[in-house]
Protein backbone atom coordinates (compact mmCIF):
# COMPACT_ATOMS: atom_id res chain seq x y z
CA UNK A 1 0.00 0.00 0.00
CA UNK A 2 0.94 3.02 -1.05
CA UNK A 3 1.35 6.04 2.08
CA UNK A 4 -0.91 9.34 1.14
CA UNK A 5 -3.90 11.43 2.95
CA UNK A 6 -7.46 10.52 2.22
CA UNK A 7 -7.73 13.76 -0.73
CA UNK A 8 -5.35 11.77 -2.31
CA UNK A 9 -7.15 8.75 -2.27
CA UNK A 10 -10.06 10.30 -3.41
CA UNK A 11 -8.12 11.41 -6.67
CA UNK A 12 -6.78 7.82 -7.14
CA UNK A 13 -10.46 6.37 -6.84
CA UNK A 14 -11.80 9.14 -9.06
CA UNK A 15 -9.13 8.02 -11.64
CA UNK A 16 -8.65 4.47 -11.69
CA UNK A 17 -13.47 5.16 -12.30
CA UNK A 18 -13.02 7.12 -15.29
CA UNK A 19 -10.06 4.92 -16.57
CA UNK A 20 -10.98 1.88 -15.92
CA UNK A 21 -14.35 1.56 -15.94
CA UNK A 22 -15.41 0.46 -18.97
CA UNK A 23 -12.54 -2.09 -18.82
CA UNK A 24 -13.79 -3.59 -15.94
CA UNK A 25 -17.07 -4.05 -16.70
CA UNK A 26 -16.69 -5.20 -20.15
CA UNK A 27 -14.04 -7.85 -18.35
CA UNK A 28 -16.61 -8.57 -15.49
CA UNK A 29 -19.73 -8.88 -18.32
CA UNK A 30 -17.38 -10.95 -21.47
CA UNK A 31 -18.26 -14.18 -20.09
CA UNK A 32 -21.28 -13.72 -18.14
CA UNK A 33 -22.84 -11.57 -20.31
CA UNK A 34 -24.34 -9.81 -17.43
CA UNK A 35 -23.48 -6.17 -17.75
CA UNK A 36 -25.79 -5.08 -15.37
CA UNK A 37 -24.17 -6.86 -12.82
CA UNK A 38 -21.02 -6.30 -13.62
CA UNK A 39 -22.14 -2.46 -13.11
CA UNK A 40 -23.19 -3.39 -9.23
CA UNK A 41 -20.63 -5.33 -8.78
CA UNK A 42 -18.25 -2.59 -9.72
CA UNK A 43 -19.69 0.15 -8.13
CA UNK A 44 -20.03 -1.79 -4.89
CA UNK A 45 -16.39 -2.03 -4.79
CA UNK A 46 -15.52 1.60 -5.79
CA UNK A 47 -18.15 2.03 -2.29
CA UNK A 48 -15.55 -0.20 -0.65
CA UNK A 49 -12.29 1.56 -2.30
CA UNK A 50 -13.95 4.85 -0.51
CA UNK A 51 -13.93 3.38 2.85
CA UNK A 52 -10.50 1.05 2.94
CA UNK A 53 -8.07 3.72 0.70
CA UNK A 54 -8.36 6.59 2.68
CA UNK A 55 -7.64 4.21 5.53
CA UNK A 56 -5.23 2.31 4.38
CA UNK A 57 -4.05 3.78 1.70
CA UNK A 58 -4.45 3.80 -2.34
CA UNK A 59 -2.98 0.52 -2.99
CA UNK A 60 0.07 -0.53 -5.57
CA UNK A 61 -2.45 -1.81 -8.35
CA UNK A 62 -5.39 0.16 -7.77
CA UNK A 63 -7.50 -1.26 -10.94
CA UNK A 64 -6.78 -5.35 -10.04
CA UNK A 65 -8.18 -4.41 -6.41
CA UNK A 66 -11.22 -3.05 -7.70
CA UNK A 67 -11.49 -6.04 -10.08
CA UNK A 68 -10.61 -8.40 -7.16
CA UNK A 69 -13.40 -6.69 -4.94
CA UNK A 70 -15.94 -6.37 -8.17
CA UNK A 71 -15.63 -10.01 -8.96
CA UNK A 72 -16.42 -11.07 -5.24
CA UNK A 73 -19.56 -8.97 -5.37
CA UNK A 74 -20.28 -10.15 -8.45
CA UNK A 75 -20.38 -14.04 -7.18
CA UNK A 76 -22.84 -12.30 -4.47
CA UNK A 77 -24.91 -10.56 -6.26
CA UNK A 78 -25.25 -13.75 -8.92
CA UNK A 79 -25.85 -16.01 -5.76
CA UNK A 80 -28.56 -13.68 -4.43
CA UNK A 81 -30.23 -13.34 -7.94
CA UNK A 82 -33.37 -15.82 -7.15
CA UNK A 83 -32.93 -18.00 -9.98
CA UNK A 84 -30.42 -20.43 -8.77
CA UNK A 85 -30.44 -23.13 -11.75
CA UNK A 86 -29.85 -20.00 -14.26
CA UNK A 87 -26.93 -18.68 -12.49
CA UNK A 88 -25.09 -21.71 -11.47
CA UNK A 89 -23.48 -21.61 -15.15
CA UNK A 90 -22.64 -17.53 -14.34
CA UNK A 91 -20.55 -18.51 -11.37
CA UNK A 92 -19.04 -21.41 -12.88
CA UNK A 93 -17.95 -19.11 -15.27
CA UNK A 94 -16.26 -16.35 -12.73
CA UNK A 95 -14.72 -18.70 -11.07
CA UNK A 96 -13.15 -20.31 -14.06
CA UNK A 97 -11.03 -17.15 -14.72
CA UNK A 98 -10.21 -16.61 -11.00
CA UNK A 99 -7.63 -18.99 -10.97
CA UNK A 100 -5.08 -17.31 -13.15
CA UNK A 101 -6.29 -13.98 -12.38
CA UNK A 102 -4.85 -13.06 -8.88
CA UNK A 103 -3.96 -9.43 -8.53
CA UNK A 104 -2.56 -9.05 -11.74
CA UNK A 105 -3.85 -5.82 -13.41
CA UNK A 106 -2.72 -8.03 -16.87
CA UNK A 107 -6.79 -8.74 -17.82
CA UNK A 108 -7.52 -8.61 -21.67
CA UNK A 109 -9.15 -5.15 -22.71
CA UNK A 110 -12.60 -6.34 -23.74
CA UNK A 111 -14.29 -2.84 -24.44
CA UNK A 112 -14.31 -3.63 -28.21
CA UNK A 113 -16.64 -6.51 -27.53
CA UNK A 114 -18.57 -4.26 -25.53
CA UNK A 115 -18.91 -1.57 -27.83
CA UNK A 116 -20.40 -3.52 -30.32
CA UNK A 117 -22.58 -5.46 -28.14
CA UNK A 118 -24.57 -2.18 -26.87
CA UNK A 119 -24.72 -0.94 -30.93
CA UNK A 120 -25.71 -4.65 -31.57
CA UNK A 121 -28.81 -4.53 -33.99
CA UNK A 122 -30.76 -6.76 -31.60
CA UNK A 123 -31.17 -3.64 -29.27
CA UNK A 124 -33.29 -1.18 -30.15
CA UNK A 125 -31.02 1.67 -32.11
CA UNK A 126 -32.23 4.41 -29.51
CA UNK A 127 -30.40 3.09 -26.85
CA UNK A 128 -27.26 2.84 -28.28
CA UNK A 129 -25.56 5.75 -27.24
CA UNK A 130 -27.55 5.39 -23.82
CA UNK A 131 -25.89 2.45 -22.75
CA UNK A 132 -22.12 3.23 -24.43
CA UNK A 133 -22.11 5.72 -22.42
CA UNK A 134 -23.55 4.03 -19.04
CA UNK A 135 -21.36 0.96 -19.52
CA UNK A 136 -18.43 2.41 -21.30
CA UNK A 137 -17.96 5.30 -19.07
CA UNK A 138 -20.10 5.20 -16.17
CA UNK A 139 -22.61 7.59 -16.98
CA UNK A 140 -26.08 7.60 -14.55
CA UNK A 141 -29.10 7.36 -16.15
CA UNK A 142 -30.00 11.01 -14.99
CA UNK A 143 -26.92 12.41 -16.58
CA UNK A 144 -28.06 10.91 -19.80
CA UNK A 145 -31.90 11.40 -19.68
CA UNK A 146 -30.79 14.95 -19.78
CA UNK A 147 -28.40 14.85 -22.76
CA UNK A 148 -31.47 12.64 -24.41
CA UNK A 149 -34.19 14.66 -23.52
CA UNK A 150 -35.98 11.49 -22.13
CA UNK A 151 -37.39 11.21 -18.58
CA UNK A 152 -34.93 9.84 -15.93
CA UNK A 153 -37.18 6.80 -14.90
CA UNK A 154 -37.98 6.09 -17.95
CA UNK A 155 -34.13 6.38 -19.04
CA UNK A 156 -33.87 4.35 -16.46
CA UNK A 157 -35.91 1.17 -17.52
CA UNK A 158 -35.22 1.39 -21.11
CA UNK A 159 -31.51 0.73 -20.07
CA UNK A 160 -32.38 -1.56 -17.81
CA UNK A 161 -34.30 -3.51 -20.14
CA UNK A 162 -31.59 -3.08 -22.71
CA UNK A 163 -29.34 -4.69 -20.05
CA UNK A 164 -31.55 -7.78 -19.76
CA UNK A 165 -32.09 -8.00 -23.18
CA UNK A 166 -28.55 -8.57 -23.78
CA UNK A 167 -28.22 -10.92 -20.43
CA UNK A 168 -31.12 -13.13 -22.01
CA UNK A 169 -31.18 -12.48 -25.52
CA UNK A 170 -28.22 -14.69 -26.82
CA UNK A 171 -26.22 -11.51 -27.52
CA UNK A 172 -22.91 -12.53 -27.89
CA UNK A 173 -19.66 -10.46 -26.59
CA UNK A 174 -17.44 -11.17 -29.82
CA UNK A 175 -15.62 -8.89 -32.42
CA UNK A 176 -17.67 -9.38 -35.51
CA UNK A 177 -16.67 -11.82 -38.63
CA UNK A 178 -15.01 -9.90 -41.28
CA UNK A 179 -17.97 -10.25 -43.34
CA UNK A 180 -20.68 -8.59 -41.13
CA UNK A 181 -17.74 -6.00 -39.85
CA UNK A 182 -19.11 -3.24 -42.05
CA UNK A 183 -22.55 -2.50 -41.15
CA UNK A 184 -21.72 -3.35 -37.42
CA UNK A 185 -19.01 -1.20 -36.99
CA UNK A 186 -21.12 1.55 -38.83
CA UNK A 187 -23.68 1.15 -35.59
CA UNK A 188 -20.73 1.66 -33.07
CA UNK A 189 -19.75 5.06 -34.90
CA UNK A 190 -23.14 6.25 -35.29
CA UNK A 191 -23.83 5.51 -31.40
CA UNK A 192 -20.53 7.58 -30.81
CA UNK A 193 -21.62 10.40 -32.92
CA UNK A 194 -24.90 10.60 -31.86
CA UNK A 195 -23.09 11.47 -28.34
CA UNK A 196 -21.76 13.96 -29.75
CA UNK A 197 -24.75 15.73 -30.44
CA UNK A 198 -26.58 16.84 -34.02
CA UNK A 199 -26.33 20.02 -35.89
CA UNK A 200 -23.33 21.25 -35.81
CA UNK A 201 -22.59 25.18 -36.88
CA UNK A 202 -22.16 24.58 -41.18
CA UNK A 203 -24.88 26.62 -41.93
CA UNK A 204 -26.34 30.40 -40.19
CA UNK A 205 -28.76 29.90 -37.31
CA UNK A 206 -29.10 26.20 -37.56
CA UNK A 207 -29.94 25.03 -34.52
CA UNK A 208 -27.43 23.29 -32.31
CA UNK A 209 -28.59 20.24 -30.51
CA UNK A 210 -25.20 19.93 -28.48
CA UNK A 211 -25.93 17.41 -25.44
CA UNK A 212 -23.10 18.37 -23.35
CA UNK A 213 -21.57 14.98 -24.02
CA UNK A 214 -19.26 16.13 -26.13
CA UNK A 215 -16.24 15.30 -23.92
CA UNK A 216 -17.28 11.79 -23.04
CA UNK A 217 -18.28 11.26 -27.20
CA UNK A 218 -14.67 12.47 -27.86
CA UNK A 219 -13.03 10.18 -25.04
CA UNK A 220 -15.32 7.44 -26.67
CA UNK A 221 -13.32 7.48 -30.23
CA UNK A 222 -10.29 7.47 -28.88
CA UNK A 223 -11.18 4.34 -27.23
CA UNK A 224 -12.43 2.65 -30.31
CA UNK A 225 -9.10 4.10 -32.39
CA UNK A 226 -7.13 2.47 -29.78
CA UNK A 227 -8.99 -0.93 -30.45
CA UNK A 228 -9.22 -0.70 -33.81
CA UNK A 229 -6.41 1.64 -34.91
CA UNK A 230 -6.88 0.20 -38.58
CA UNK A 231 -10.05 1.90 -39.30
CA UNK A 232 -10.41 4.95 -41.38
CA UNK A 233 -13.81 5.71 -40.41
CA UNK A 234 -12.82 5.88 -36.64
CA UNK A 235 -10.05 8.28 -37.61
CA UNK A 236 -12.65 10.27 -39.73
CA UNK A 237 -15.53 10.48 -37.00
CA UNK A 238 -12.93 11.65 -34.64
CA UNK A 239 -11.22 14.00 -36.96
CA UNK A 240 -14.86 15.46 -37.60
CA UNK A 241 -15.27 15.48 -33.45
CA UNK A 242 -12.38 17.10 -32.45
CA UNK A 243 -12.99 19.79 -35.59
CA UNK A 244 -16.09 20.70 -34.29
CA UNK A 245 -15.02 20.90 -31.02
CA UNK A 246 -12.23 23.09 -32.00
CA UNK A 247 -14.53 25.91 -32.50
CA UNK A 248 -16.52 25.45 -29.44
CA UNK A 249 -15.48 28.79 -27.60
CA UNK A 250 -15.78 30.70 -31.02
CA UNK A 251 -19.33 29.81 -30.95
CA UNK A 252 -20.50 32.18 -28.18
CA UNK A 253 -19.63 35.82 -27.90
CA UNK A 254 -18.61 37.03 -24.25
CA UNK A 255 -22.40 38.18 -23.89
CA UNK A 256 -23.39 34.65 -24.96
CA UNK A 257 -24.66 35.63 -28.50
CA UNK A 258 -24.78 32.98 -31.04
CA UNK A 259 -22.01 33.22 -33.84
CA UNK A 260 -22.88 31.70 -36.57
CA UNK A 261 -19.58 29.84 -37.99
CA UNK A 262 -19.30 32.14 -41.10
CA UNK A 263 -18.42 35.18 -38.99
CA UNK A 264 -16.85 33.19 -35.87
CA UNK A 265 -13.02 34.10 -35.49
CA UNK A 266 -10.76 31.98 -36.68
CA UNK A 267 -7.56 32.91 -34.21
CA UNK A 268 -10.72 31.76 -31.24
CA UNK A 269 -10.24 28.20 -32.76
CA UNK A 270 -8.25 25.94 -30.96
CA UNK A 271 -5.36 25.12 -33.26
CA UNK A 272 -3.89 21.80 -31.63
CA UNK A 273 -7.06 20.84 -31.74
CA UNK A 274 -7.68 21.42 -35.92
CA UNK A 275 -4.03 19.97 -35.64
CA UNK A 276 -5.12 16.77 -34.51
CA UNK A 277 -7.89 16.65 -36.17
CA UNK A 278 -5.92 16.92 -39.39
CA UNK A 279 -3.60 14.63 -38.34
CA UNK A 280 -6.04 11.74 -37.93
CA UNK A 281 -8.04 12.58 -41.60
CA UNK A 282 -4.57 12.32 -43.39
CA UNK A 283 -3.77 9.30 -41.64
CA UNK A 284 -7.65 7.91 -42.49
CA UNK A 285 -7.11 8.99 -46.08
CA UNK A 286 -4.00 6.99 -46.27
CA UNK A 287 -6.47 3.74 -45.97
CA UNK A 288 -8.03 4.37 -49.23
CA UNK A 289 -11.28 3.73 -47.57
CA UNK A 290 -13.50 6.78 -48.07
CA UNK A 291 -16.47 6.97 -46.01
CA UNK A 292 -19.02 9.20 -44.58
CA UNK A 293 -17.39 10.13 -41.67
CA UNK A 294 -14.17 11.15 -43.48
CA UNK A 295 -16.34 13.05 -46.11
CA UNK A 296 -17.65 15.18 -42.77
CA UNK A 297 -14.57 15.84 -41.64
CA UNK A 298 -12.95 17.14 -44.77
CA UNK A 299 -15.73 19.13 -45.08
CA UNK A 300 -15.00 20.65 -41.78
CA UNK A 301 -11.27 20.38 -42.50
CA UNK A 302 -12.04 23.14 -45.66
CA UNK A 303 -14.25 25.23 -42.97
CA UNK A 304 -10.97 25.24 -40.29
CA UNK A 305 -8.49 26.10 -43.54
CA UNK A 306 -10.00 29.43 -43.09
CA UNK A 307 -6.86 29.96 -40.49
CA UNK A 308 -4.30 30.02 -42.91
CA UNK A 309 -6.17 31.17 -46.06
CA UNK A 310 -8.78 33.66 -44.79
CA UNK A 311 -11.84 32.78 -47.05
CA UNK A 312 -13.54 29.27 -47.46
CA UNK A 313 -13.51 27.32 -50.34
CA UNK A 314 -17.18 26.63 -50.88
CA UNK A 315 -17.02 24.92 -54.27
CA UNK A 316 -14.58 22.21 -52.40
CA UNK A 317 -17.43 21.87 -49.68
CA UNK A 318 -19.80 21.02 -52.22
CA UNK A 319 -17.62 18.84 -54.05
CA UNK A 320 -17.41 16.80 -50.67
CA UNK A 321 -21.19 17.03 -50.47
CA UNK A 322 -21.63 15.63 -53.25
CA UNK A 323 -19.76 12.55 -52.46
CA UNK A 324 -21.30 12.37 -49.29
CA UNK A 325 -24.83 12.34 -50.52
CA UNK A 326 -23.92 9.32 -52.06
CA UNK A 327 -23.04 7.35 -49.45
CA UNK A 328 -25.39 8.87 -46.88
CA UNK A 329 -28.75 10.98 -48.24
CA UNK A 330 -29.88 12.34 -44.81
CA UNK A 331 -31.88 15.29 -44.52
CA UNK A 332 -29.15 16.76 -42.72
CA UNK A 333 -26.83 15.85 -45.88
CA UNK A 334 -28.86 17.23 -48.37
CA UNK A 335 -29.55 20.93 -46.47
CA UNK A 336 -26.20 21.19 -46.07
CA UNK A 337 -25.63 20.55 -49.49
CA UNK A 338 -27.86 23.15 -50.51
CA UNK A 339 -26.32 25.59 -47.92
CA UNK A 340 -22.98 25.72 -49.32
CA UNK A 341 -24.41 25.34 -53.20
CA UNK A 342 -26.12 28.19 -52.03
CA UNK A 343 -22.81 29.49 -51.05
CA UNK A 344 -20.69 28.43 -54.24
CA UNK A 345 -23.39 28.87 -56.99
CA UNK A 346 -25.94 31.87 -55.66
CA UNK A 347 -28.77 31.14 -53.49
CA UNK A 348 -31.35 30.71 -56.68
CA UNK A 349 -29.71 27.03 -57.07
CA UNK A 350 -29.46 26.12 -53.44
CA UNK A 351 -33.12 27.01 -53.01
CA UNK A 352 -33.57 24.87 -55.83
CA UNK A 353 -31.66 21.68 -53.93
CA UNK A 354 -34.45 22.75 -50.87
CA UNK A 355 -37.75 22.52 -52.99
CA UNK A 356 -36.76 18.78 -54.02
CA UNK A 357 -37.11 17.77 -50.66
CA UNK A 358 -40.27 16.43 -49.74
CA UNK A 359 -42.04 18.80 -47.04
CA UNK A 360 -43.34 16.54 -45.10
CA UNK A 361 -40.22 15.26 -44.06
CA UNK A 362 -38.69 18.87 -42.94
CA UNK A 363 -41.90 20.42 -41.21
CA UNK A 364 -40.02 19.87 -37.35
CA UNK A 365 -36.66 19.93 -38.68
CA UNK A 366 -35.00 23.12 -37.94
CA UNK A 367 -31.99 23.16 -40.23
CA UNK A 368 -34.06 23.07 -43.44
CA UNK A 369 -35.86 26.52 -42.29
CA UNK A 370 -33.04 28.00 -41.16
CA UNK A 371 -30.91 27.56 -44.59
CA UNK A 372 -34.09 28.16 -46.79
CA UNK A 373 -34.54 31.92 -44.64
CA UNK A 374 -31.15 32.24 -45.29
CA UNK A 375 -31.34 31.94 -48.92
CA UNK A 376 -34.62 33.80 -49.36
CA UNK A 377 -33.20 36.95 -47.66
CA UNK A 378 -30.25 36.86 -49.24
CA UNK A 379 -32.18 36.78 -53.03
CA UNK A 380 -34.34 39.72 -51.47
CA UNK A 381 -37.48 37.87 -51.23
CA UNK A 382 -38.26 39.55 -47.51
CA UNK A 383 -41.83 38.13 -46.67
CA UNK A 384 -41.07 34.74 -47.85
CA UNK A 385 -37.96 34.79 -45.83
CA UNK A 386 -39.86 36.03 -42.98
CA UNK A 387 -42.20 32.98 -42.95
CA UNK A 388 -38.66 30.75 -43.11
CA UNK A 389 -37.10 32.22 -40.29
CA UNK A 390 -40.38 31.97 -38.15
CA UNK A 391 -40.43 28.25 -38.86
CA UNK A 392 -36.49 28.38 -37.65
CA UNK A 393 -37.09 30.58 -34.68
CA UNK A 394 -40.12 28.70 -33.76
CA UNK A 395 -38.15 25.20 -34.13
CA UNK A 396 -35.24 26.62 -32.14
CA UNK A 397 -34.38 24.86 -28.73
CA UNK A 398 -31.48 27.32 -27.98
CA UNK A 399 -32.36 30.43 -26.79
CA UNK A 400 -29.11 32.32 -28.00
CA UNK A 401 -29.43 30.42 -31.91
CA UNK A 402 -33.71 31.98 -31.22
CA UNK A 403 -32.23 35.66 -30.58
CA UNK A 404 -30.00 35.13 -33.33
CA UNK A 405 -32.60 34.59 -36.01
CA UNK A 406 -34.86 37.00 -34.27
CA UNK A 407 -32.82 39.83 -35.19
CA UNK A 408 -31.68 37.89 -38.91
CA UNK A 409 -35.46 37.90 -39.49
CA UNK A 410 -35.46 41.80 -38.70
CA UNK B 1 -51.71 10.44 -27.78
CA UNK B 2 -52.36 14.00 -26.13
CA UNK B 3 -50.12 15.96 -24.02
CA UNK B 4 -50.70 19.05 -21.96
CA UNK B 5 -47.52 21.36 -22.22
CA UNK B 6 -48.21 23.18 -18.74
CA UNK B 7 -46.28 26.53 -18.91
CA UNK B 8 -44.73 28.18 -16.20
CA UNK B 9 -43.06 31.76 -16.33
CA UNK B 10 -41.59 33.90 -13.79
CA UNK B 11 -42.43 37.50 -12.80
CA UNK B 12 -40.43 39.19 -15.90
CA UNK B 13 -41.99 36.93 -18.49
CA UNK B 14 -45.36 37.78 -17.13
CA UNK B 15 -44.04 41.66 -17.49
CA UNK B 16 -43.22 41.96 -20.59
CA UNK B 17 -46.34 41.13 -21.70
CA UNK B 18 -47.13 44.71 -21.09
CA UNK B 19 -44.27 45.60 -23.10
CA UNK B 20 -46.09 47.40 -25.97
CA UNK B 21 -43.20 47.11 -28.28
CA UNK B 22 -44.32 44.93 -31.58
CA UNK B 23 -40.20 43.92 -31.65
CA UNK B 24 -40.69 42.19 -28.22
CA UNK B 25 -38.24 39.12 -28.44
CA UNK B 26 -40.34 36.85 -26.36
CA UNK B 27 -43.42 37.85 -28.10
CA UNK B 28 -41.99 36.98 -32.01
CA UNK B 29 -40.43 34.00 -30.33
CA UNK B 30 -43.80 32.84 -29.17
CA UNK B 31 -45.39 33.90 -32.48
CA UNK B 32 -42.88 31.89 -34.03
CA UNK B 33 -43.61 29.09 -31.99
CA UNK B 34 -47.06 28.92 -32.03
CA UNK B 35 -47.01 28.88 -36.26
CA UNK B 36 -44.19 26.04 -35.59
CA UNK B 37 -46.87 23.53 -33.69
CA UNK B 38 -49.57 24.92 -36.41
CA UNK B 39 -47.60 23.71 -39.38
CA UNK B 40 -46.03 20.74 -38.11
CA UNK B 41 -49.60 20.04 -37.59
CA UNK B 42 -49.57 19.01 -33.48
CA UNK B 43 -51.49 21.85 -32.04
CA UNK B 44 -54.94 21.24 -30.56
CA UNK B 45 -55.60 24.00 -28.42
CA UNK B 46 -54.66 26.24 -25.46
CA UNK B 47 -54.37 29.53 -24.15
CA UNK B 48 -51.99 32.16 -22.48
CA UNK B 49 -53.84 33.09 -19.34
CA UNK B 50 -53.58 36.55 -17.31
CA UNK B 51 -50.74 36.79 -14.23
CA UNK B 52 -50.75 35.28 -11.14
CA UNK B 53 -52.11 38.74 -9.34
CA UNK B 54 -55.46 38.09 -11.16
CA UNK B 55 -55.87 34.75 -9.56
CA UNK B 56 -58.44 34.45 -6.65
CA UNK B 57 -58.68 30.48 -5.21
CA UNK B 58 -62.04 29.33 -3.80
CA UNK B 59 -62.09 26.64 -1.04
CA UNK B 60 -64.91 25.33 1.38
CA UNK B 61 -63.48 24.37 4.58
CA UNK B 62 -66.26 22.45 6.90
CA UNK B 63 -68.92 24.03 4.33
CA UNK B 64 -67.26 27.47 4.88
CA UNK B 65 -66.45 29.52 2.19
CA UNK B 66 -62.82 30.26 1.84
CA UNK B 67 -61.68 33.08 -0.84
CA UNK B 68 -57.87 33.95 -1.10
CA UNK B 69 -56.44 36.48 -3.53
CA UNK B 70 -53.59 34.79 -5.54
CA UNK B 71 -52.90 31.52 -6.84
CA UNK B 72 -53.23 28.13 -4.97
CA UNK B 73 -49.50 27.59 -5.56
CA UNK B 74 -46.89 30.42 -4.28
CA UNK B 75 -44.41 30.08 -6.06
CA UNK B 76 -41.80 32.16 -7.83
CA UNK B 77 -42.70 30.80 -11.10
CA UNK B 78 -46.42 30.74 -11.91
CA UNK B 79 -48.85 28.37 -14.54
CA UNK B 80 -48.90 31.34 -17.58
CA UNK B 81 -50.75 29.07 -19.91
CA UNK B 82 -51.32 26.16 -21.44
CA UNK B 83 -50.84 24.39 -24.61
CA UNK B 84 -52.65 20.82 -25.80
CA UNK B 85 -50.46 18.40 -28.44
CA UNK B 86 -51.70 16.02 -30.40
CA UNK B 87 -48.08 13.90 -30.92
CA UNK B 88 -46.99 10.06 -31.13
CA UNK B 89 -45.30 9.60 -27.69
CA UNK B 90 -44.14 11.33 -25.09
CA UNK B 91 -40.66 11.61 -26.48
CA UNK B 92 -41.98 13.49 -29.03
CA UNK B 93 -43.73 15.91 -26.38
CA UNK B 94 -40.79 16.51 -24.63
CA UNK B 95 -38.96 17.50 -28.19
CA UNK B 96 -41.80 20.34 -28.57
CA UNK B 97 -41.70 21.33 -24.90
CA UNK B 98 -38.02 22.33 -24.96
CA UNK B 99 -38.40 24.53 -28.16
CA UNK B 100 -41.17 26.61 -25.25
CA UNK B 101 -39.76 30.01 -25.71
CA UNK B 102 -40.14 29.27 -21.81
CA UNK B 103 -37.96 26.91 -21.22
CA UNK B 104 -35.20 28.73 -21.11
CA UNK B 105 -36.67 31.00 -18.89
CA UNK B 106 -39.01 29.27 -17.17
CA UNK B 107 -40.16 25.56 -17.18
CA UNK B 108 -42.48 23.49 -19.41
CA UNK B 109 -44.17 20.90 -17.22
CA UNK B 110 -45.38 17.78 -19.90
CA UNK B 111 -48.75 15.83 -18.69
CA UNK B 112 -50.68 13.18 -20.27
CA UNK B 113 -54.32 13.77 -20.93
CA UNK B 114 -56.69 11.35 -19.35
CA UNK B 115 -58.74 10.28 -21.89
CA UNK B 116 -59.82 7.25 -19.56
CA UNK B 117 -61.05 9.27 -16.65
CA UNK B 118 -62.65 11.49 -19.08
CA UNK B 119 -65.16 8.72 -20.76
CA UNK B 120 -65.88 7.52 -16.67
CA UNK B 121 -66.72 11.51 -15.68
CA UNK B 122 -68.62 11.87 -19.19
CA UNK B 123 -70.30 8.41 -19.27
Amino acid sequence: MNAGGPVEAHRAIERVARESYGRLVAYLSANTRDVASAEDALSNALISALTTWPRDGVPQNPEAWLLTAARHSFIDLVRHRQVAEASEPTLLLLREDSVDMNLSAEFPDERLKLLFVCAHPAIDPAMHTPLMLQTVLGLDAARIAHAFLISPANMGQRLVRAKTKIRDGGIQFEVPQQDELPPRIDAVLEAIYAAFGIGWDDMAGVDQRGRDLAEEAIWLGRVLLQLMPEEAEVRGLLALMLHCEARRRARRGPDGRYIPLSEQDPKQWSRPLIDEAERLLAEASSHRQAGRFQLEAAIQSVHADRTRSGRTEWSAIVMFYEQLLRISPTLGTRTGYAAAVGEANGPQVGLAILDRINPNDVSAYQPFWAVRAHLLQRLGKTSEAADAFDRAIGLAEDSAVRNFLLQRRG
Amino acid sequence: MQFALLIYESPDAFASRRNVEEADAYLGAWRAYHKALLEAGVFVGGDPLQGPETATTVRLKEGKRRVQDGPFADAKEQLGGFTILEVPSLDAALEWAARCPAASIGAVEVRPLSPEYRRKVTG
